[in-house]
């Protein structure tokens, strides 16, 4: 191994049943780097983190760490943690049952077979105090939000005295302002000589933030690149493996539709719902593409799930095409036409053990009714038309769709949708979480549907892709509309002021 | 040669491959041990009507209570993740209250107060309200089923007993025991017929409804299957009330085989083995994807272990003894641990032959 | 939230009580209600069924009824927190007790060795069971349910008749009393009558206290809650989780073993219907005392009073003259049902937030 190496993983192979997941990869990690792991949905860059974590075993392959003669082998996540490398997940690997420090301490190589409460409390809420986090040590970790559990894992991570930290996808969960302090977090990490792996699907903060960029396609290693190296464009293309001219061609479809005084396809007054959010005024056109923007917990998500029913109304008024209407839960929404695709994939849409299949049908058979089950024949025609029309890459219709990568799993999602053929779809976050390519046919599909009639919302942490797909903007600040941008105001300038209420 | 390992995984991998192997096994054992286990007679019986005996019909017979309550235990563990404990418990309150029906307070009556037919209903309704009552407390108080049902199952026979004031009725009434037993003139004993039909009716309902869907979507996800429109809470608590159907025709069963009741006995430990007989047939106990017929079966492979015992002459209060042993066989083969072990080791001895064939 | 002071102003006292309430671990609300129920259902009985229950020798008396009881419930309440189960326990103390019974009686065995017997029996079926439970990954519910059915078997196995052991330094041991100094009541002639316990309430008293210190101060104890609280995050947090499956079932094993030899020493018996039913009381007494099936919450102590509460509402029903044989069981379900809801409800509020 090279001086200043930290960690060298050389010709990593890994297999499941019918997926050769990793096929000789290989990443090295120098002293004090933040060297971003990139590649799309399915390319085995958390296939590669688990192994190096000791979830999975590799098949093939070496892994050398600085300080440790020859290979290590590391079967198990206290194996990783006794040999310096911690990792923080995309969701949450705490146990909220316990306290704050417990979770900060629990489970690490210390010597000793009891605990002394007083001083662990002690260090954990000194460590907290210089993360500035804001949690008590004493206090259960359940009744904190999801992002300062998500800081509560990071200063775990961070107090293991780590030479390799990983960091998958961290930010997923957090607001603009959290994501800054974890950035100043990993360049005060970085300067104390931490090796950090960064993976993110956030470009902008893999710029913000990285030395060096390794992309894996396919489960193979693409290469290996300085920043200055691999610009933004480069990046994606590498990634994608074809040459793409940016996503500026999306923009030209953009339609200008909204006539006036028609009637909304579907109108909202005083709408509240349990979520607490404050009441809010709707609309939106038939062929409209409109978005609901602002930071994270600001209450976009609130909104749309009162709209769906997903969250129980307190008061106000829906009225569909003009006609008031009652929606107690989400079949009398999904009767009226409206579809949505939930925030939360892996919790919220997918039913993970049945079908790609029957995940496609559920939506479309549910309205049908308990008594009118589809037939064989009908379900796998719909399945498979779906299929091939968005392009999902299943081995049958009749795998699971957990055994799918996220990027697909979404897909099949917004396939149960459409084929209900809604007139109005509600799209919570269809980009997070997967791949550049997806990303893009997704934002596409959605201008093709309202060229078509289709009314839609769209809602994504990623201020340019709604700026390209929206025609109204809604702006959100603390569970309260703030302001509505259309036309030329829709600009990030423009958004970030409102949001800013400057 | 590929093909033919496929095919072997496609069996191995089958749910019903571990329960009708421990049929076969139990069907070879019996063979070597006694071939006239298998024996088919026609006897007359005590009524003097000719009737088809043997171990094979005996074990259809009173395999049948068991494998109605698979049947719902099935459909309650995938919609739930956990089991109701309080069947046989529940057999105890529904038979009481069918007796009760039939002979008010007189616990040796002459005529009966009322019909069968009227007595079963009000009985099928004594479950379902048992049924609905354990459905709200796990649907609406997300109470885990186990310990819901944990209720019913310290109180039920109680409960049973207090409905008939602790009496002992007994109903003299030849066609209430044609039910358990014979009919006159049908070889075939009542209850194999009685189980059919639930097999029937299940068909049926997997066919023309959705409640295979719907409960296997809200055991595998509740929120998302909520957010798809259907009602998760009115789901977990049907599931209950349909169970509570089910066990009301066990109970019917159960009763009409003796004619009388006791309420400390009858169908003790019933709830053990219909939860064993769908962990036999390979369902995650946890909920989700299911299999009613694998459980079915499981429950007449229990039977059929039972009967097996009996015929080594061992007492039955030791018969739990040789059942778990075979239960927890059953359940370490089945294991995907072991599983994945034992394909891992006969893997590698494959590659050893082929590298020797090589050389 | 975590920055919420709970200032206690005199006007809205009960307000800031519920605030506080609020704050407290999920383990702790549920301790807090268990014991503010133990402690009303005590006054209730007190007032209404009169000063029977007011003397010391009666509480002691719920101890030495159900010291066995508590032993293994003590040892369920840790299987639960880790996220399992054990309906084993009954089974294994009706065989523990017919195997020491016939062992002393029928082989002239010698006590020392009959308590080996106990512990042997315990610690077999514990190991066995966590090894098939942590490391076969199947589900304790079976594993267990096995376990039962084989141990009752077993008991008929060994011996088929209940009888009584007459073995005599058995029976000096069982019939040993420790009286308890300056605590007791004093006779109509005026002569102090001192309370007393037996060997069994002190072994459950040291077991109590010996868990109850291990699941608070020690990294094994904390490791349950943490295994119980979310396997998953447990191993990410290098937990052992088999392990720690692993040693829940042994120690309920063996807590097994010794509630049976202690159940021996209350009823002085071999017989295959000993401990009928004895699993149930055994969760239905953990869950009361606020240890949750579902895991990760719970507590020694709680499960200490929920084992006096199901022995308190046992005697009130007897005491208040609804002598029918049912009431009893009915009685222990509604207090069941009870909890169960308070508890949904508790937990779930916290949800919500």
């Amino acid at each position: 191994m090279q001086e200043g190496t930290v960690l060298e993983m050389r010709g990593i192979h890994k297999s499941f049943p019918g997926v050769h997941a990793l096929q000789g990869v290989q990443f090295t990690l120098r002293k004090g780097e933040i060297h971003a792991l990139m590649g799309e949905n399915g390319a085995g860059k958390s296939t590669l983190i688990k192994v190096l974590t000791g979830v999975y075993s590799k098949d093939e392959g070496t892994i050398m760490l600085e300080g440790h003669p020859g290979e290590v082998t590391i079967k198990s996540p206290q194996d990783a943690q006794n040999a310096g490398i911690s990792t923080v997940y995309q969701e949450i690997t705490l146990c909220p049952n316990l306290s704050v420090a417990e979770n900060m301490f629990i489970g690490r190589a210390t010597s000793g077979k009891f605990q002394n409460w007083k001083e662990m409390n002690k260090a954990a809420d000194k460590l907290l105090k210089n993360l500035d986090i804001p949690a008590q040590a004493t206090k259960q970790l359940g009744n904190y939000s999801i992002a300062v559990q998500q800081m509560v894992a990071i200063a775990r991570a961070v107090d293991l005295d780590c030479k390799v930290l990983i960091l998958d996808e961290p930010t997923s969960s957090l607001d603009e302002q959290e994501v800054e302090k974890l950035f100043k977090l990993m360049r005060d990490l970085k300067s104390r000589g931490v090796g950090i792996i960064f993976v993110t699907h956030f470009l902008d903060q893999v710029y913000a933030v990285s030395d060096r960029i390794t992309v894996l396609r396919d489960g193979k290693f693409i290469g290996e690149y300085t920043v200055a190296e691999l610009p933004r464009l480069k990046l994606v293309s590498t990634m994608l493996g074809k040459e793409m001219d940016d996503m500026a061609d999306i923009k030209e479809d953009k339609n200008a539709v909204s006539q006036k005084d028609e009637i909304p396809v579907l109108e909202a007054s005083n709408l509240q719902s349990t979520s607490g959010i404050k009441p809010f005024d709707f609309y939106i056109n038939k062929g409209e593409v409109n978005g609901f923007t602002g930071l994270l917990g600001s209450g976009r998500s609130e909104c749309v799930r009162a709209l769906f029913g997903a969250d129980k109304t307190l008061g106000g008024v829906i009225k569909i095409e003009g006609k008031r209407i009652k929606i107690a839960a989400p079949i009398d929404a999904m009767k009226r036409g409206i579809a949505y695709l939930p925030e939360d994939r892996k919790n919220d849409g997918i039913i993970g053990d049945l079908s790609v299949k029957d995940n496609i049908i559920i939506a479309l058979q549910v309205l049908e009714g308990f008594f009118k089950p589809l037939s064989e024949k009908e379900k796998n025609k719909f399945a498979e038309e779906y299929i091939k029309l968005l392009d999902i890459k299943t081995a049958s219709p009749e795998t699971p769709i957990k055994s799918l990568s996220g990027g697909n799993q979404q897909k099949c999602i917004l396939a149960r949708w459409l084929l209900t053929h809604p007139n109005y779809l509600i799209l919570d976050e269809p980009t997070r979480g997967i791949d550049v390519g997806t990303k893009v046919d997704i934002q596409k599909l959605v201008l093709k549907l309202a060229s078509e009639g289709m009314s839609i919302t769209f809602i994504s942490s990623e201020q340019d892709e709604m700026i390209r797909t929206c025609s109204r903007l809604i702006v959100m600040r603390d569970g309260r509309v703030v302001g509505e941008l259309t036309g030329d105001d829709i600009s990030q300038s423009k958004i970030m002021s409102t949001i800013a209420g400057e | 040669m590929n093909k033919e390992t496929n095919i072997f995984k496609k069996i191995v991998g089958n749910q019903l491959f571990i329960p009708l192997v421990a049929l076969l096994i139990l069907i070879v054992f019996n063979l070597i041990n006694d071939p006239s286990f298998f024996a088919l007679t026609i006897q007359n019986n005590i009524y003097g009507y000719p009737v088809l005996s043997g171990s094979i019909v005996s074990i259809i017979d009173f395999g049948s209570e068991l494998a109605i309550l698979a049947i719902g235990m099935t459909i309650v563990t995938a919609a739930s993740g956990g089991q109701d404990i309080s069947v046989g418990a529940v057999i105890a309150i529904s038979g009481s209250t069918m007796l009760r029906a039939l002979c008010g307070t007189n616990p040796q009556p002459e005529t009966l107060r009322t019909s069968i037919f009227v007595a079963f209903l009000v009985g099928v309704i004594a479950a379902m309200i048992c049924g609905a009552f354990n459905g709200l407390l796990v649907a609406f108080f997300k109470i885990p089923p186990m310990v819901a049902t944990l209720i019913l199952y310290t109180a039920g026979r109680s409960i049973a007993a207090w409905i008939n004031e602790n009496r002992l009725p007994m109903i003299y009434e030849p066609k209430f025991g044609y039910i358990g037993n014979f009919i006159p003139g049908i070889p075939i004993p009542t209850p194999v017929f009685i189980a059919a039909a639930c097999m029937l009716v299940i068909a049926l309902l997997h066919k023309f409804t959705n409640l295979k869907l719907y409960t296997q979507a809200v055991g595998i996800n509740e929120e998302s299957s909520r957010l798809n429109g259907i009602n998760p809470k009115l789901i977990k608590f049907s599931v209950f009330v349909i169970l509570g159907v089910f066990v009301a025709v066990a109970a019917l069963i159960k009763v009409t085989r003796i004619s009388t009741i006791t309420y400390s006995v009858i169908a003790k430990d019933i709830e053990m083995d219909a939860i064993l007989a769908v962990a036999l047939g390979g369902n995650s106990l946890s909920g989700g994807k299911y299999n009613v017929w694998a459980s079915v079966l499981g429950a007449y492979v229990i039977q059929f272990l039972t009967t097996t015992l009996y015929k080594l002459q061992v007492r039955s209060d030791a018969l739990p003894a040789y059942k778990a042993v075979v239960v927890i066989i059953l359940v370490v083969i089945s294991s995907p641990i072991v599983r994945d072990k034992f394909s891992r080791i006969s893997k590698n001895l494959k590659s050893k032959k082929t590298e020797n064939g090589g050389v | 939230m975590g920055k919420e002071k709970t200032i206690a102003k005199p006007l809205s006292q009960n307000k800031s009580l519920i605030k506080q309430f609020n704050m407290l671990t999920d383990t702790n609300k549920l301790l807090t209600i268990t014991i503010i129920v133990f402690v009303v259902m005590y006054i209730c009985a007190v007032i209404f069924e009169g000063k029977g229950f007011l003397s010391p020798q009666a509480l002691f008396n719920i101890l030495i009824n159900n010291a066995a009881l508590l032993i293994t419930a003590c040892g369920m309440s840790v299987v639960m927190i880790t996220g399992g189960i054990d309906i084993s326990v009954g089974g294994v103390v009706a065989l523990v007790s017919m195997s020491c019974a016939v062992y002393l009686d029928y082989h002239g065995g010698n006590v020392p060795v009959s308590i080996l017997i106990a512990l042997g029996i315990g610690l077999a079926f514990g190991v066995f069971q966590g090894f098939l439970v942590a490391y076969l990954d199947i589900q304790p519910f079976i594993v267990t349910l096995a376990g039962m059915f084989f141990a009752r078997g077993m008991t008929t196995i060994v011996n088929s008749e209940p009888f009584n052991v007459t073995n005599e330094s058995f029976v000096a041991l069982k019939d040993t009393r420790i009286e308890i100094p300056f605590i007791g009541t004093y006779n109509k002639r005026g002569i102090f009558i001192p309370a007393y316990i037996n060997i069994g309430v002190v072994v459950a008293l040291a077991v109590v206290v010996f868990f109850f210190i291990m699941l608070r101060w020690t990294k094994l104890g904390r490791h349950f809650y943490a295994v119980g609280g979310n396997p998953q995050s447990a191993m990410m947090l290098g937990i052992n989780v088999k392990r720690t499956r692993f040693i829940s079932h042994v120690i309920s094993g063996l807590l097994a073993g010794i509630g049976g030899y202690v159940y021996f020493m209350y009823v002085g018996s071999g017989s295959p219907s000993n401990a009928q039913g004895m699993e149930m009381n055994a969760i239905a007494s953990s869950i009361i005392g606020g240890t949750m099936l579902t895991g990760g919450v719970g507590n020694i102590i709680g499960t200490l009073f929920g084992v006096m509460t199901l022995s308190t509402i046992k005697d009130i029903v007897a005491s208040a003259g609804l002598s029918d044989p049912w009431w009893t069981g009915i009685t222990i379900a509604a207090m069941l049902c009870l909890f169960l809801v308070i508890q949904s409800v508790v937990i779930s509020n916290k949800d919500r937030k």
